[in-house]
């Protein structure tokens, strides 16, 4: 692994060879990106390392792209999902053609969205029971704009959860309390956004890790850090600003 | 995507691009298993570096005060009528007056669009013919690449001629209006019954399917937001899986900020229109060519298929010029030299000059 990706490794707490592959139980990770530049890569990163032979099982429910889309980029990434997929390491949702009445049946959506909920349920205990050595859980969600109440309460198992939104749907004050609750909840809060000056082809954008503070042995910590990042086919370029000639 | 059949090879000796995969007339092969359709205007087909992208949901922002948008719609529609397969929607009366509209290939194309068996000597000459074509109307920098695929990918249109009434009879030319719908459902229905035509069928179904929706979310169609938003999402999936892509045209400015965010992250590609003023005199001063232009053409996003790799123009603002006034040509915006004297009105802003990033050098 090159040095530049353990940037981003090392700002989500992944550096750490303890807790090799995956991320460390009960995180979240909370992905915001924007129109002009889209944080997937930080997603494809994630479940490559949770899927990494020290990793754990990966629940992939994809909202925005059919399997053959993730297929590629990960195999590109050095991370062939048929395969996972066939050793139980990964369970993949295909969400995209979830389908919900128009006629605003809140009955009907809640229906969907509890049979959904219950299939996200069944696949982790189902999981769980079967092998104890299956190491956690991640549950990935791209993205969750598409679907906006389902994340909510799949937190309670020994899981971490990665989630993929939209930021810049939430400007006004309409829907502010979903994303307010996410951004309680989340751990790491990873944003891309574009860069000011516009995008150039070797800086793709600027994405900021925060990590939410806590306070250990009575310090309290806080961290943001900042980076800029350049997406290839093979993996992200993470390097601090200025810091590349 | 489709592997390679032994037997389309041996029965279909005709094809001169016999090389490829067999692909859908009018579909070019991209790299990581893309595929893409002519949006009617090769300069934009080059811009978003291939064509639109088979599996996508492109859109078009409109510019409240010009209709712009519908010269783009009209050669993505004039396109699909010639390879046959459209749906097209529209919030009007009579939807398919507006095909009467559409541009007509230029004159010598006129014969070749009939599609059918061919004999391969016949191709072989269309294809030259077409490259000779089309050396006289564009540089010769790309004759190369579309020598092959010209024949089939894109038609030049003339925007003076309407198209040919009797292409416009023929079947899998579907046109409903939206006003007739009192919710977005019986859309949807018909969307998806149209592309299931394609999937059912196997390779004699022809062509790669395009659905055309103007002005989506029109005032007069009553649409709540999250129903629109929710076709969008549905049709966004169909499509996905099928051999098809939807343009959708919406005026951007009667959604509300989140929900515009919202529409504008279902777009795979997403695209904007823009008329200029005639008499912007800053503009003018600013770029060269202003008198030529119609209208401005701004690019958000490029479809972002089995990659993650973001694409990245050298430049998102284009001008939208009518060449010999027939034919609509995409321009990379140039600066005007900065003369002496006018000299502070380089640092005044003019609408667009934040997002100029084009050299000044003219080719």
């Amino acid at each position: 692994m090159n040095q530049t990706s353990n940037l981003l490794d090392e700002a989500l707490g992944l550096g750490d060879p303890c807790c090799a592959g995956a991320l460390s139980p009960e995180r979240i990770v909370l992905i915001e990106d924007c129109v002009e530049t889209s944080g997937a890569f930080v997603l494809h990163h994630l479940v490559k390392r949770a899927l990494s032979p020290v990793g754990g099982v990966v629940l992939f429910l994809a909202l925005a792209h059919p399997f053959t889309h993730y297929d590629r980029i990960l195999k590109k990434l050095g991370c062939n999902l048929s395969i996972q997929k066939d050793n139980n390491r990964l369970y993949f949702l295909d969400m995209l053609g979830i389908e919900f009445p128009d006629e605003m049946q809140w009955d009907a959506i809640e229906d969907g969205l509890v049979k959904m909920y219950s299939k996200i349920q069944g696949a982790i205990e189902g999981c769980s029971s079967s092998d104890q050595s299956c190491g956690h859980i991640s549950i990935v969600i791209d993205d969750l704009s598409i679907l906006e109440i389902a994340a909510r309460g799949s937190v309670n198992h020994d899981c971490s959860l990665v989630i993929l939104n939209h930021e810049d749907i939430y400007q006004d004050k309409e829907a502010p309390k979903l994303l307010s609750h996410l951004l309680y909840l989340a751990h790491f809060i990873v944003k891309a956004e574009p860069l000011v000056t516009g995008l150039a082809v070797d800086v793709h954008g600027q994405l900021t890790i925060l990590k939410k503070g806590n306070i250990q042995n009575n310090i309290y910590t806080e961290r943001a850090r900042n980076f800029h990042f350049q997406v290839k086919e093979n993996g992200v370029e993470l390097f601090l600003p200025g810091s590349r000639c | 995507m489709r592997a390679g059949r032994p037997s389309s090879f041996c029965r279909n000796q005709s094809t001169v691009i016999a090389s490829a995969p067999p692909l859908l007339p009018g579909v070019k092969p991209g790299a990581g298993g893309k595929a893409f359709i002519s949006s009617g205007i090769r300069d934009l087909d080059r811009i978003l570096g291939g064509g639109f992208l088979l599996g996508s949901v492109v859109m078009v922002m409109e510019d409240a005060e010009a209709p712009h948008h519908l010269l783009l719609l009209r050669n993505f529609m004039a396109q699909g009528v010639v390879h046959r397969q459209l749906l097209f929607a529209a919030p009007a009366e009579e939807p398919r007056t507006f095909l009467g509209t559409l541009p007509a290939p230029v004159v010598a194309f006129k014969e070749d669009r009939q599609r059918g068996p061919r004999s391969d000597h016949d191709g072989q000459e269309q294809s030259l013919r077409i490259a000779w074509q089309y050396k006289k109307y564009f540089g010769e920098q790309q004759a190369s690449e579309t020598y092959k695929d010209a024949k089939e990918f894109s038609t030049d249109f003339d925007l003076r001629k309407s198209l040919d009434r009797r292409m416009l009879s023929l079947q899998n030319i579907d046109c409903v209006s939206l006003l007739k719908f009192s919710t977005i459902a019986p859309l949807r229905e018909l969307c998806s019954s149209f592309l299931s035509k394609l999937t059912g069928n196997d390779v004699s179904v022809g062509c790669a399917a395009r659905i055309a929706i103007l002005s989506l979310c029109a005032p007069q169609c009553r649409y709540s937001d999250w129903d629109m938003i929710s076709f969008v999402r549905t049709l966004r999936a169909m499509i996905r899986s099928c051999k098809a892509v939807a343009v959708i045209t919406f005026p951007s400015s009667v959604l509300s900020p989140s929900f515009l965010k919202r529409w504008q992250h279902l777009a795979d590609t997403l695209l904007s229109v823009r008329s200029v003023a005639d008499d912007d005199e800053n503009l003018a001063k600013l770029l060269t060519g202003y008198q030529d232009m119609v209208g401005l053409l701004h690019v958000h996003k490029v479809a972002q298929v089995n990659t993650q790799v973001p694409v990245i123009l050298e430049a998102n603002t284009f001008s939208l010029k009518l060449h010999r006034r027939r034919s609509l040509v995409l321009e990379r915006l140039n600066q005007a030299p900065v003369d002496g004297s006018s000299g502070t009105s380089y640092g005044t802003s003019g609408p667009c000059s934040a997002s100029t990033k084009s050299s000044s050098i003219d080719f």
